[in-house]
């Protein structure tokens, strides 16, 4: 029976009245008794030497309780861990406070514990460090040359690892194609930016040797695991707990220096301390996204055909590596090269490279958001060069609709897809023709408009552990459930997937409801403490529903399965003849004979006349680990205005057809393609992480950072088609990251179709309003040659 | 290191312009005025200003509003952004105040921060700057000893610099009647929304030549300063669009040398915009004084 | 050394000592303990830290709790009547104007703001209103919604 509440409905959200009314618990409002305040100090230099840390000052401030160096505390502190571990990478050391050397603006040297946040920051400020500056290098193409500035004495040439991936043979492809295009790509470094930055408090029990951290994390499963690991306390005496989490984006998905730092200084003080990540300090210490620097090319034939494309990609991974980094611009990146099209030949090589920077590492789409942009500039160049429309070149190479499994030449098998309704429904919502006879008018009066599309493959649904191990993934990444029913017949569901905005509790009741029969009112869904969901992996690449989502839809079912057992254990029938609907166990074909919800759960609970070796109780709990990933689709177009006086651009309309598979509740996906986009406009249109040639982050505030306003993005035109997927019994394939990954190059391409009449063919992002300026009045000047 | 928190200071709430005035001298330059707080306190925070001691403005009477004196617009120096942008007499009288206050940062900052504090604050970004030496407007400086005015033209000395003394309050701001059309220009700063480049022109027509015209700019250099260049190309002319445009080739010529560079804006990027909102800011003012 | 300050929030009344350098932000949250309003920058460029001060929308973390005394401040945890949502509340959750719900105390709160100027405002109007509170979850799509519901109900 479909109710309001059932799977594919849009649900108001239950997460909304605490959020709405100011009552929710985010990291900052987590107050101990007794709870000290830590300052961190961090390098001001990007590369140098550590000659000498004096805390003295700082220890004998006012209110100030303890002040520690890195090296009063390296034994405690361990070395940060690598937790994707390619061949032949290294894995160089990574102390949570620095004690020899410092590698980038803002690692840390020395925290300072005070009775107040005012009194830490008054100390801290009069920590003495002495440094021996050194030479900074801070792009990773000039990191690689000979006689760059050398990070770690385990990595030559500042080379953490080079990694391929490929199918065919390019080379010899490209050699028998009738043409080939060739492209320099920039992909620059953004700052993901959740409106609430990181924050810990760490609790020590003296009595129990538990360890207690409130983290705003993705992964609080994961940050036990670690943090065990890391400091040696023992795992199952480590709680941590994500409160409510004020967005992640990618960036709450590793295990930081601060959280081993307060855990393991509350331990040493045996009293609470917290740690509030300030803007700018977030904007140092806490890990940047994207920033590939990229030799691309894509062969082919005059007649519009595709046969190939090549990458070699220098990417910058900062100053040591953070928790997944190896795994972004390498897995998730050269798999899907070939996008949603026939592409024989494949040939990747990335260069993972180790810089004076703030750490790279996940931000919303990880990778994948590179990898299409490599792959739709290239085919928008590809077309202009062979005298193609660029809905065409697409239409033509798209793999043809596929229910079962499609093996690309890379190696990886798509699970279903049905590419060309997508974009036929995008150029329908923008009347493609009508908007090619507006442009011929707009330039005629001198407006310069323009129209970029962006049809795309993404990796999601991760993953396949065994097949991630493979890839270097250092931790499984299955995803748990337990599905509790309460002797009242109320259920509680635990999941260890960790949302930090996605709805996820709205979601699992709707599942829940849906596939139990009770009403959305009766579940209560609990996330985010290691305590209570006892394993779990986390909330990243597009997982929750698809991966932890089965998790729980799997254990609803053993919990139906048992409950039915009872059922007909009651009513003296065979098992198969009792069916289940709608809060009624039934006899098949007599409606009459049945037994309530509530009934049935008071047996399990009273365990009075329960089956022969039936264990009493209601509860399931389910380890879901997919065998494939899941492989979301779509096309994006947008529409973009560039004045021509200033450059400055201004997105017209966007378009977003996405077919993420079946939707658990398409208001919350709408939400999340929203988000998504306008985080991609931000890369297309203004959004950079800029450092000087000595390593001083220049973008270092809001100020300077350009995130995307109410002002800078349009009133968004979304719709879906449905291709559901075989990998997991819902048939879901994950939502939250289309929008980054198809978004920038539809920007992109919609500017360069704007001024393509002046013979420009690509422009890097962000396209800011000089660089566009500058752009019309080269081609101008150029022209007129 | 990296803070949000500002170092501990002193804090005076004065009930007079006069015993702010002593104050500022009691201090001898270590203290800071506090109007709206939206320049000084982000500073502060960040530790970039650690004053022995702020001067809270808040408490004084009558430094706040708008009103007409004769010919001239009286507006008091702790009015803030949002009550010119809404007030119909600005509007009226010097539209292109009321554009640059309505463009100023955003809603919440425009509840705060005061035309006073903008422009002793003479943020080289700043919008107002611009506005003010494009009308014309006298800045009145009050201490204890009394009174004096300022000149627009002779107010803003240098980066983050001003004529007044050090224990000199702003208190007033003086826009003369008599300009016909006024308009502001912008091109704003994704990130902060100050000035890359913002342009503000003033300028009179009579019998369909110009008369006068006055042009400020900001975010280009130092601080705002007139386009003495272009301004003088205007007047005596027919205000046509060809006009307009060839005068506009002068806006900030006298900037030459000193255009502001950083991640936001080369010279050469500002320099040529200064060109196009002065013309964008002409156009508007002689659309307005119905040249 | 402390100032006494007197300030109204949300219909209480307080008096407190404060260090000269506390924000107002701080003085709510850890004197007040209402901790709905946020903060989410050092530079007052996030706006999830604002408030009403004297029924004005003012980013908080750039406010010295010394200056809002004598002042009358509605934080987020004022906004409803009693049990009864203000019709912004409301129309965030109708309309899914929030995700992780950071920004949302203070973009609501300015949303009263415009509101109270400008009952009937255009989209154009309201994304420019908007411009100095970021979200980062939402792309603003549903908050404009949010807004323009929020209005069509207060209008009756």
């Amino acid at each position: 029976m479909t109710t309001a509440t059932s799977i594919g409905k849009a649900v108001r959200r239950h997460e909304d009245p605490r959020l709405i009314s100011g009552n929710a618990t985010y990291i900052d409002d987590v107050k101990l008794l007794g709870m000290a305040h830590a300052a961190i100090v961090r390098s001001p230099h990007a590369h140098a030497n550590i000659l000498n840390v004096d805390v003295t000052g700082a220890a004998n401030s006012p209110g100030v309780v303890a002040a520690f160096t890195g090296a009063d505390v390296q034994e405690q502190l361990g070395s940060l861990p690598a937790g994707w571990v390619l061949a032949d990478m290294k894995t160089p050391n990574h102390p949570p406070i620095a004690f020899e050397k410092v590698r980038y603006v803002g690692d840390a040297v020395a925290v300072v514990v005070a009775e107040t946040p005012q009194a830490a920051a008054d100390a801290a400020s009069l920590v003495e460090v002495d440094y021996d500056v050194l030479p900074a290098v801070v792009n990773a193409e000039e990191a690689v040359k000979d006689g760059a500035p050398q990070l770690h004495d385990d990595a030559p040439n500042n080379i953490d690892f080079e990694w391929e991936v490929g199918g065919g043979d390019y080379d010899a492809a490209a050699a028998e194609a009738e043409v080939v295009v060739k492209q320099r790509m920039i992909n620059q470094r953004l700052i993901p930016n959740p409106i609430e930055e990181r924050g810990v408090v760490a609790d020590y029990n003296r009595a129990t040797d538990q360890i207690t951290l409130w983290t705003s994390t993705q992964i609080p499963h994961l940050v036990r695991l670690l943090f065990a690991a890391v400091t040696g306390h023992p795992e199952q005496k480590v709680r941590v707990i994500a409160p409510e989490v004020g967005g992640g984006f990618g960036c709450k998905l590793y295990i930081y220096a601060e959280e081993v730092i307060c855990g393991v200084i509350a331990k040493l003080l045996a009293r609470p301390v917290k740690w509030i990540s300030g803007r700018q300090e977030g904007y140092q210490a806490t890990t940047h996204g994207r920033d590939h620097i990229a030799d691309v090319e894509m062969c082919g034939n005059r007649d519009g055909t595709i046969t190939g494309i090549k990458t070699t990609v220098y990417a910058n991974l900062g100053a040591y590596l953070s928790t997944f980094a190896p795994g972004i611009p390498t897995v998730l990146f050269g798999f899907t090269l070939g996008g949603p099209y026939r592409m024989p030949n494949v040939a990747c090589k990335v260069y993972g490279v180790l810089t004076n920077t703030t750490p790279v590492d996940a931000y919303r789409g990880a990778g994948r958001p590179e990898c299409t942009y490599v792959i739709e500039r290239l085919v928008d160049i590809f077309s202009k060069e062979t005298g193609h429309d660029p809905t065409e070149v697409r239409r033509k190479n798209f793999i043809p609709k596929f229910t079962d499994g499609h093996e690309v030449s890379t190696g990886v098998t798509y699970d279903s897809g049905d590419y060309e309704p997508a974009l036929d429904r995008a150029l329908e919502m923008l009347d493609y023709g009508a908007f090619r006879e507006e442009q011929r008018k707009a330039r005629s009066e001198g407006r310069l408009i323009g129209v970029g599309l962006s049809s795309y493959v993404e990796i999601c649904g991760i993953a396949p552990s065994a097949v991630a191990a493979s890839l270097g993934a250092g931790a499984g990444l299955w995803e748990s459930s337990t599905v509790r029913v309460h002797p009242t017949g109320k259920v509680a569901v635990y999941t260890g997937t960790s949302p930090h905005g996605q709805g996820h509790q709205t979601s699992f009741m709707q599942i829940t409801s849906s596939e139990l029969g009770v009403p959305f009112e009766d579940v209560e869904v609990f996330h985010g403490d290691t305590d209570k969901q006892q394993m779990g992996t986390g909330t990243f690449g597009s997982r929750s529903v698809a991966v932890g989502g089965t998790a729980l839809y799997m254990s609803l079912q053993k919990v139906i399965d048992k409950a039915k057992r009872i059922a007909a254990h009651q009513m003296g029938v065979p098992l198969q003849q009792v069916s289940y609907e709608s809060g009624t166990f039934y006899v098949e074909d007599i409606r009459e004979r049945n037994m309530s919800w509530g009934d049935v759960v008071g047996e399990a609970y009273s365990a009075k006349n329960l089956p022969p070796e039936m264990e009493p109780g209601l509860e399931a709990v389910t380890f879901f680990d997919p065998q494939n990933f899941t492989w979301p689709f779509g096309t994006h177009i947008a529409v973009l205005e560039i004045d021509q006086d200033t450059g400055e651009s201004k997105v017209l309309r966007y378009i977003a057809v996405d077919d993420v598979g079946n939707v658990v509740n398409p208001m919350i996906v709408d939400g999340m393609v929203h988000g998504g986009v306008a985080q991609g406009i931000g890369q297309g249109l203004q959004e950079q992480a800029v450092y000087s040639e000595d390593g001083q982050l220049l973008s270092g505030s809001m100020m300077d950072y350009a995130l995307p306003t109410a002002e800078d993005v349009p009133t968004f035109e979304l719709d879906r088609t449905v291709t559901p997927t075989d990998v997991n019994p819902m048939g879901v394939k994950g939502a939250g990251e289309t929008g980054t990954i198809a978004c920038s190059p539809a920007i992109v391409n919609a500017a360069v179709d704007a001024l393509s009449h002046l013979g420009v063919r690509h422009v890097d992002m962000p396209l800011t309003a000089e660089k566009m300026w500058r752009t019309i009045r080269d081609a101008k000047a150029a022209q007129s040659d | 290191m990296t803070t949000s928190i500002a170092a501990p200071f002193k804090y005076h709430s004065p009930d007079t312009v006069e015993e702010a005035s002593g104050l500022l001298s009691r201090y001898g330059g270590a203290a800071r005025l506090l109007a709206g707080g939206h320049s000084l306190l982000p500073l502060m925070k960040l530790r970039l200003a650690s004053p022995e001691a702020l001067i809270d403005l808040g408490g004084i009477d009558g430094l706040s509003g708008i009103r007409e004196d004769g010919d001239e617009l009286h507006i008091g120096s702790m009015t803030t952004y949002a009550e010119i942008a809404r007030s119909g007499l600005v509007a009226e009288r010097a539209p292109a105040l009321a554009e640059a206050a309505a463009e100023v940062a955003d809603t919440p900052v425009r509840n705060a921060g005061t035309i006073g504090g903008s422009l002793a604050h003479s943020d080289p970004a700043g919008d107002l700057p611009a506005v003010v030496l494009a009308l014309g407007a006298t800045l009145v400086a009050s201490t204890a000893g009394g009174s004096r005015t300022i000149g627009a033209d002779g107010f803003f000395t240098d980066f983050m610099a001003t004529a007044l003394g050090s224990d000199e309050v702003l208190t007033e701001i003086r826009v003369p009647g008599g300009g016909s059309g006024s308009a502001y220009a912008k091109l704003a700063n994704k990130a902060s929304h100050y000035a890359v480049v913002g342009v503000a022109a003033a300028v009179s027509v009579e019998g369909g030549v110009c008369t006068s015209a006055r042009i400020g700019i900001t975010g280009a250099g130092p601080h705002a300063v007139r386009s003495p260049q272009a301004e003088s190309a205007l007047v005596g002319s027919t205000p046509t669009a060809a006009a307009i445009s060839s005068a506009s080739q002068l806006g900030g010529a006298e900037l030459a040398g000193q255009f502001n560079e950083d991640i936001h804006a080369s010279a050469e990027y500002r320099e040529a915009m200064v060109k196009v909102f002065t013309e964008r800011a002409l156009t508007a003012a002689f659309a307005r004084a119905g040249g | 050394m402390g100032h006494e300050i007197s300030v109204t929030v949300n219909g209480n009344s307080y008096t407190n000592v404060v260090e000269p350098r506390q924000l107002l932000s701080q003085y709510l949250r850890d004197e007040l303990n209402l901790t709905g309003t946020h903060v989410g920058c050092d530079t007052t460029s996030c706006g999830a830290c604002t408030v009403l001060i004297d029924g004005r929308a003012v980013k908080s973390c750039n406010v010295l709790a010394v200056q809002a005394s004598g002042a009358d401040v509605t934080t987020v945890e004022g906004l409803a009547d009693g049990d009864e949502y203000h019709p912004i509340q409301k129309a965030f959750w109708n309309e899914h104007g929030l995700q992780c719900g950071f920004c949302t105390p203070g973009m609501m709160i300015t949303a009263v703001d415009i509101l109270s100027n400008n009952p009937q405002p255009t989209e154009a109007e309201i994304r420019t209103g908007l411009r100095g509170n970021l979200c980062r979850c939402t792309g603003y799509h549903n908050i404009v919604k949010a807004v323009q519901a929020a209005a069509a109900e207060m209008a009756g």
